[in-house]
């Protein structure tokens, strides 16, 4: 048996977030992997009070590579004051492997997931 | 093949972890679903053992080893942290969760629903997790 051994390693940021701003709509694009590590900055961006001030928050999904519960849990813990602030949260673009860690815990039925940009501008418009 | 890691309890090195899953997996024919599963299963508990069993503390290792046994894959996580209490687990209602923007607390669901089976123990002070799953 062979024993790799790694202290600390140094990686490159897991996770690059942008927005783009439209009126009343937020798109945030996420890029790369979501973990225990990565999440704290998705955190930081959905806690911002700012981000209250739009009605649309729309997550560009395409690039999002991994998602694991600690980033699933910045979703579940922002998306009640959302809903309490009439501010729709919706994801697209999103990876089969992605989407079916949100189907593990169900959360795709507690959530607005769909296919396409087209899409998510439609439901945001509903 | 190399079959087992070691890496210092920092959060950064999750990413390591599953590398090290995903390169010890390649040799098998998986589908990116499967192979994404095992690999979240396996970070969850590594994840847990970095942040509430060893504080995040870097002079601190945890320990993981794959094998193919009994056509069953396993994973076994080891460290010599705080013990996960099992009995104290309680099965996460999500959308209590959600009505309450309750941050953590899936992770270990997310593992018994991937996994065949899910193994704690505890030998001479050092706590071992067994995950097993079968893909062949």
């Amino acid at each position: 048996m062979f024993n790799l051994k790694f202290r600390c390693d140094v990686k490159e940021l897991q996770m690059k977030i942008t927005h783009e701003i439209n009126d009343n709509t937020i798109t945030i694009s996420l890029d790369g992997e979501l973990d225990a590590s990565s999440s704290v900055l998705l955190d930081e961006e959905l806690s911002n009070p700012s981000i209250m001030k739009y009605n649309k928050i729309l997550v560009d999904c395409a690039k999002l590579n991994y998602i694991s519960s600690a980033g699933l849990g910045v979703f579940i813990s922002h998306l009640q004051r959302f809903e309490d602030s009439q501010i729709k949260l919706i994801f697209y673009n999103m990876q089969e492997k992605v989407k079916n860690v949100f189907e593990i815990l169900g959360l795709d039925l507690l959530m607005t997931i769909v296919s396409t940009q087209e899409e998510a501008m439609s439901v945001a418009n509903e | 093949m190399n079959n087992s890691i070691q890496v210092s309890c920092s959060k950064k090195n999750l990413k390591t972890i599953r590398d090290f899953v995903t390169q010890y997996l390649s040799q098998y024919d998986l589908s990116e679903i499967v192979l994404n599963q095992i690999v979240l299963a396996v970070d969850e508990i590594s994840a847990n053992l970095i942040i509430h069993a060893n504080q995040e503390n870097a002079d601190k290792f945890m320990e993981l080893a794959i094998e193919r046994k009994n056509g069953q894959l396993l994973f076994e996580i080891s460290d010599n942290g705080i013990s996960f209490q099992r009995s104290n687990y309680k099965e996460p209602d999500i959308e209590e969760h959600i009505r309450i923007g309750k941050k953590g607390g899936v992770g270990i669901a997310i593992v018994n629903r991937i996994m065949d089976k899910v193994e704690f123990t505890s030998e001479e002070g050092r706590n071992i997790c067994r995950l097993y799953k079968t893909v062949f």
